[in-house]
């Protein structure tokens, strides 16, 4: 029986460029480039060595977002993912985590699975909290935050080095993991997967095809709402010296007027 | 009074300070209800009764060690139900953010996470986080069902107000998916003696400059001269010159002390996310165009081996 891998991913603005809120207090997604997460490129890489791995797997790569969110499914495809499945819709414009768990849970529950992967956190949003939601609605174990993980007959092993230990775990199939990125760097794609990826199947799903109303998505089925979003005043500029023999003694003399000695 | 659902972050007992700062923060929304679980639990009483909590709930139970965050989540449900509390509260740890994202997702409620304030208004207590890398601070408030919100360590000071603390046994049935993930071993986090990186008063960072394992003695010295924790860069991690659990940033942990020092970091964007708000920032760097001397109060310029060194001896100096 082949092992059914999704995974999912999503596309975020560049963290490098000059990320602004758009008027709706949304992220804004124009103005900057996107890209897949860089944290999810670790989700697909251990999906390529799990399916590697075994005798017979199949690897979906999954993601909710607008039109350029292709992007994203694009390159974990040239990565070596095998086909992917993109949903997209209107309604889904300011979709908090509840809705886009709902949304991944449906899908992935459409499309089959035995294995869903998650990358850590999302470098936009980076709340870290949608994998445990979505093992939550999906009802299978959650091995979340590995930094080594294995699939063997039917049970997925890892280690998750936590705040205050490093624990290994154990879960039955079918099951999600989350990868943190010390779980080992993710490969570029080579040109042969570049041409490849053209080919392979870019499935695209609505709210319809997945029975959810749009009123339990978007910004007005949000269970969040922002009511302001500041910049931060840039800090100001301080003093800065040059090191010419005494420099740690003038950085002391600082520290101390602070009261920090 | 409206009671205020407060998750207990506790290792044997001993209460971890977020803890008491979430307790600082329920007071503005309501009437403090703890909750404790595992070994140890009633032991928390005593502190968290010191603080604000009227009622003190603990439970224990094997699966609590043996299975992976389900089991407290279990808990905390009991907890809600018997409660009924107008916002829950939980420390933003990576367990923390776990088991309030699935209690959200149960009582149908939305969860904000990594809040760094918190006021009472009468649509429901509002957040202040950062969002980012911390370039923006955020106002927002959960619009459906009962708040559930994380804390982020540092968020607001721990005050005195003693309260009843009355302990009481939660009682918990555990559901089918609590056994899901088994734990099979654990191997505790070596205790440094420095204070706990996303708790201290000063953190004393180290990066690429370091350039090297054994040269982190530098970093620590002056760490312990400060009676500051140890932080280090995804560089000097990656590089294998200092533990995982150091590393600030994004993708590490994420800071606000009073001081941060930089020594040897550029100052790359996802570091900068982990340690942006903290008050005062110093850096040493030899580089005078990296981009971490945007942010300082106070910077040198110059070669941190002869730099630090000078720095940790002024400073025990001046202590005598
Ligand atoms: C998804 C993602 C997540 C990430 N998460 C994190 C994270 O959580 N934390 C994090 O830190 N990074 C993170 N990074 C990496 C980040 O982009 C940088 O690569 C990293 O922070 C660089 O570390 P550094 O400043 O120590 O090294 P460098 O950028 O190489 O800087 C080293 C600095 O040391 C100075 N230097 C060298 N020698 C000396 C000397 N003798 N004396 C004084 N100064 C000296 C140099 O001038 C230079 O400025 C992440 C990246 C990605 C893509
Ligand atoms: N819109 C999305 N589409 C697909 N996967 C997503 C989406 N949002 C989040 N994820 C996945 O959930 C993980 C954690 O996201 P978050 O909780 O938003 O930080 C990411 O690393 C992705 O694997």
């Amino acid at each position: 029986m082949s092992l059914r891998i999704v995974v999912c991913v999503k596309y975020v603005p560049d963290a490098t460029g000059d990320r602004q809120f758009t008027e709706d207090l949304t992220v804004n997604r124009d103005d900057v480039d996107g890209l897949l997460s860089e944290l999810d490129e670790y989700a697909v890489e251990q999906a390529l060595q799990i399916a590697d791995e075994a005798d017979d797997a199949e690897i979906t790569v999954l993601t909710v977002g607008p039109e350029d969110a292709k992007d994203a499914l694009r390159k974990a495809l040239s990565m070596g993912a095998d086909k992917a499945i993109h949903v997209e819709d209107d309604d889904l414009h300011g979709t908090d985590v509840m809705g886009t768990s709902l949304v991944l849970a449906k899908a992935i529950e459409k499309a089959g699975y035995d294995l869903v992967i998650t990358g850590m956190a999302s470098t936009d949003g980076a709340m870290g909290v949608l994998p445990a939601i979505l093992a939550e609605r999906l009802g299978v174990p959650q091995v979340t935050l590995l930094s080594e993980v294995k699939v063997e007959g039917g049970t997925v092993t890892g280690r998750r080095d936590g705040d205050t230990a490093s624990e290994t775990l154990e879960a039955s199939l079918p099951a999600l993991v989350s990868v943190t990125d010390q779980s080992g760097e993710a490969r570029y794609p080579s040109f042969k997967g570049i041409m490849a990826a053209k080919k392979k199947p870019v499935e695209s799903w609505d709210l319809e095809e997945l029975e959810i109303e749009a009123d339990e998505v978007g910004l007005e089925g949000s269970w969040t709402a922002v009511d302001s979003a500041a910049q931060r005043p840039a800090r100001t500029a301080g003093t800065i010296v040059k090191d010419e023999g005494e420099g740690g003694k003038q950085l002391a003399g600082f520290l101390a007027e602070q009261k920090f000695i | 009074m409206a009671e205020v659902l407060v998750y207990v972050d506790h290792v044997d007992g001993a209460v971890r300070k977020p803890t008491l700062e979430l307790l600082t923060l329920a007071r503005r929304l309501g009437e403090p209800v703890a909750v404790a679980l595992g070994a140890g639990a009633d032991a928390t009483a005593a502190v968290l009764a010191e603080h604000g909590a009227v009622k003190v709930l603990t439970a224990d139970a094997p699966e609590f060690t043996e299975y992976l965050v389900v089991p407290k989540v279990d808990a905390l449900q009991a907890a809600y139900d018997a409660v009924s509390p107008v916002a829950v509260l939980v420390p933003s740890s990576a367990e923390g953010k776990e088991i309030a994202a699935r209690l959200a997702v149960r009582i149908g409620s939305g969860i904000i996470t990594d809040a760094v304030d918190l006021e009472a208004d009468d649509k429901g207590p509002v957040a202040t986080q950062a969002a980012f890398a911390a370039s923006f601070t955020t106002k927002s408030r959960v619009s459906k069902g009962t708040p559930v919100i994380t804390v982020k360590p540092n968020s607001a000071p721990v005050e005195a107000a003693p309260a009843a603390g009355t302990v009481e046994a939660l009682a918990v049935t555990f559901g089918a998916l609590a056994t899901g993930t088994k734990v099979t071993g654990r191997t505790p986090r070596e205790s440094t003696g420095r204070p706990e990186l996303t708790e201290a008063a000063i953190v004393v960072s180290g990066g690429r400059g370091v350039n090297g394992a054994e040269n982190f003695g530098i970093i620590e010295a002056l760490a312990d001269s400060l009676g500051a924790a140890v932080g280090a860069s995804r560089a000097a991690v990656d590089a294998g010159w200092y533990p995982h659990s150091n590393q600030v940033g994004q993708t590490g942990k994420s800071v606000a002390p009073q001081l941060y020092i930089a020594s040897g970091i550029s100052g790359a964007i996802q570091h900068r996310a982990g340690m942006q708000t903290s008050k005062t920032i110093v850096a040493v760097n030899k580089d005078a165009e990296a981009p971490i001397f945007d942010l300082v109060d106070y910077g040198v310029v110059g070669d941190l081996f002869a730099v630090v060194p000078q720095l940790t001896e002024e400073i025990q100096a001046r202590k005598g």
